[in-house]
């Protein structure tokens, strides 16, 4: 049991490209920290810095109290689930779960007590003496995880532990392991580009964007209230939808409220939050949209309109929407036709409003 | 490719066993060569069915030796090149699973250099170093040992480079995995990658062995004494002969016999390294 302290963690490789731009946070005690952000945000690197299999250009890692910087993976008392599994082809489930443990020189009546129960509480029992090749998928990562478990370590790394699985495996395991976490109580740090992933497994979410962290949070607020445009989009599927706004257009739609300000800045509406209505909202907002394209998933659809009349003004961060698109996401399955003219409205208290380069969340 | 033109598989067949028989006839030649009695063999029409004497031949060629052609019995030849094949092969293997494992995983001053030198020695095959080679052995007072003619031939690029690769394609997490279970550098190489390396290490093992087997210059060079001769350089001594007639059928048994090692060496491990190229999963 311990808590993870970062501080002001910096990794700069030899070519001189920097992968970790400075990262505080701290994982408490049996926590569960998902670290998420786009593929090359440095988020692997981050919990290979933890593990001990990259070296920190400066800054303090922290666990349990005291600094490991200098400490072997080995003796930072950390068990580390890796992507492809890692596990030993050449041995059997029983002995890829027991080498750690006998590489401690731990006597063997032990070993096999802590295997027969990872075992047990896997339902990897019947296939200890099987090789990992005649394991599904799904077993692989059982036996990975089992061979984390078996070490009782202080703190338990994943690394996209689930991207190989196929997706209904992958929400059966995330159920599981969020239930062994908080059976075990051992404090986690798990790395994941997926958003709903991250969302649904983390006590504590850190929204990585090119080495740095873009917000650290419960997950829920960090939906509610994302600190900048590239959380809004990142977090929430399909992502937020931000419209650039002139001042007079910012200065229109807010009459009367300070907070928002006078300058122009960056509109943001959650598909989800729409409701599609011939009557406008006092202090709310109302789009004329175009209907362009509909998917039906069964329980909700999707609705990609284009407004009708454009809001000109400060260009949209790329890998946002197009300028002028907007989706919607009503319930149910009943959708206009394509190419009719609906009204999408919200309520003001959905609205989120971003300072012009997308960095500030302005709070209204 | 499903085809069916009757014609083309029987041209097919037709030159494949052209190329067999042309292949095997010599070796069917040498197999009834050591079966009939010298009279016959010298005699100039060599009968095409085994004769009675093979007993007899192979039982001089192995334990008692050619009369004055071939002082040394087969057996102690064939002794001979059995160790120093295995100790070219055992040797080769060590050496470059050895380097290789240290060029691939380690970082130390000068890791390219060091493999480009390996690489380089490709170029440098016993051929072309056997007089400074020799005079090496030489002055270690190695001639006529078998570490004389094991030493010299191990040092091998080509392992180095086979077992670089194969642990190119070993997955860098299987390492991380081995650390992070307190594995070190060496618990690493012995628990992991040594079992890993089991078919590579097989497959060097068959072509360094006949490698060995095979050598012809370097023995016949630093061997004087006729107990340390290999067999190779055994049938060749056979055969030159200043003031009598070279005993064919001892010949022909010898060079039976000598065969045999390599042909047992390539059917035995070849099934091993067939399956394990079957069954890889890194």
């Amino acid at each position: 049991m311990a808590n993870v302290v970062l501080r002001d963690v910096r990794k700069t490789y030899a070519g001189g490209f920097e992968a970790i731009k400075g990262i505080d946070f701290e994982v408490g005690d049996g926590q569960f920290c998902v670290l998420v952000g786009p593929s090359g945000c440095g988020k692997s690197t981050l919990l290979r810095m933890v593990a001990g299999l990259e070296t920190i250009t400066s800054g303090d890692i922290d666990i349990g109290g005291r600094i490991v910087n200098q400490v072997e993976p080995a003796d930072r008392d950390i068990a580390m689930v890796f992507q492809n599994y890692a596990l030993y082809p050449h041995m059997s489930v029983y002995n890829n779960m027991a080498y750690g443990l006998r590489n401690r020189r731990m006597p063997e009546p032990e070993i096999d007590t802590r295997v027969q129960e990872a075992a047990r509480i896997l339902e990897l029992g019947t296939m200890l003496d099987r090789k990992p090749k005649q394991l599904s998928g799904g077993q692989r990562q059982r036996v990975a995880m089992g061979r984390a478990i078996v070490r009782q370590p202080k703190v338990f790394l994943f690394d996209e532990p689930l991207s190989n699985l196929d997706a209904k495996l992958r929400i059966a395991m995330r159920v599981e392991i969020r239930k062994l976490q908080r059976r075990l109580k051992t404090t986690s740090i798990y790395v994941t580009h997926d958003q709903l992933e991250a969302m649904t497994l983390a006590d504590i979410l850190v929204v990585m964007n090119s080495g740095r962290v873009e917000q650290i949070g419960n997950p829920l607020d960090i939906y509610q209230k994302p600190a900048t445009t590239f959380v809004a989009s990142f977090i929430g599927a399909p992502p937020m939808n931000l419209m650039p706004l002139r001042a007079d257009e910012i200065r229109a739609q807010f009459a009367g409220d300070s907070r928002a300000g006078s300058e122009a800045g960056i509109l943001g509406i959650r598909p989800e939050d729409f409701v599609i209505s011939s009557e406008t909202i006092a202090g709310g907002i109302a789009l004329d949209l175009t209907v362009e394209a509909i998917e039906r998933v069964g329980a909700e659809t999707f609705i990609y309109g284009t407004r009708q009349h454009e809001i000109q003004g400060v260009a949209a961060n790329p890998g946002d929407l197009p300028p002028g698109e907007v989706i919607v996401r009503i319930p149910g399955a009943v959708a206009p036709a394509i190419g009719e003219r609906i009204k999408a409205v919200a309520p003001r208290e959905n609205l989120h409003l971003f300072s012009a380069d997308g960095r500030k969340r302005i709070d209204l | 490719m499903v085809e069916h033109r009757p014609w083309n598989d029987i041209i097919a067949y037709a030159i494949l066993t052209l190329g067999v028989f042309i292949v095997a006839f010599p070796v069917y030649v040498a197999m009834i060569a050591s079966t009939h009695d010298a009279a016959t063999v010298v005699g100039g029409r060599m009968p095409m069915s085994p004769g009675g004497q093979a007993l007899e031949n192979y039982y001089r060629a192995i334990f008692v030796g050619g009369s004055r052609t071939a002082p040394e019995p087969v057996g102690r030849l064939l002794m001979n090149s059995f160790i120093s094949a295995i100790g070219i092969a055992v040797g080769k293997i060590c050496i470059s699973i050895l380097s290789a494992y240290a060029v691939v995983y380690f970082r130390f001053p000068f890791r390219k250099t060091a493999f480009w030198i390996i690489f380089v020695t490709l170029m440098l095959p016993v051929e072309v170093r056997i007089y400074p080679t020799y005079k090496v052995v030489a002055d270690l007072r190695m001639l006529d040992t078998y570490a004389g003619l094991i030493l010299p031939l191990i040092a091998s690029a080509t392992g180095t480079l086979l077992f670089r690769q194969f642990f190119m394609t070993v997955p860098d997490e299987l390492l991380e995995a081995s650390r992070i279970d307190g594995a070190g550098p060496f618990r690493f190489f012995w628990d992991t990658l040594l079992p890993l390396s089991v078919t590579t290490i097989s497959a060097l093992f068959v072509i360094q062995f006949i490698y060995g087997w095979n050598q012809y210059l370097w023995p016949l060079l630093i061997t004087t004494q006729d107990s340390m001769q290999t067999i190779v350089t055994g049938i060749k001594k056979m055969l030159v002969t200043t003031d009598e007639l070279a005993e064919w059928q001892l010949a022909m048994a010898t060079a039976v016999l000598a065969m045999l090692p390599p042909v047992a060496v390539v059917v035995f491990m070849q099934r091993l390294f067939v399956r394990g190229l079957v069954e890889t999963e890194k």
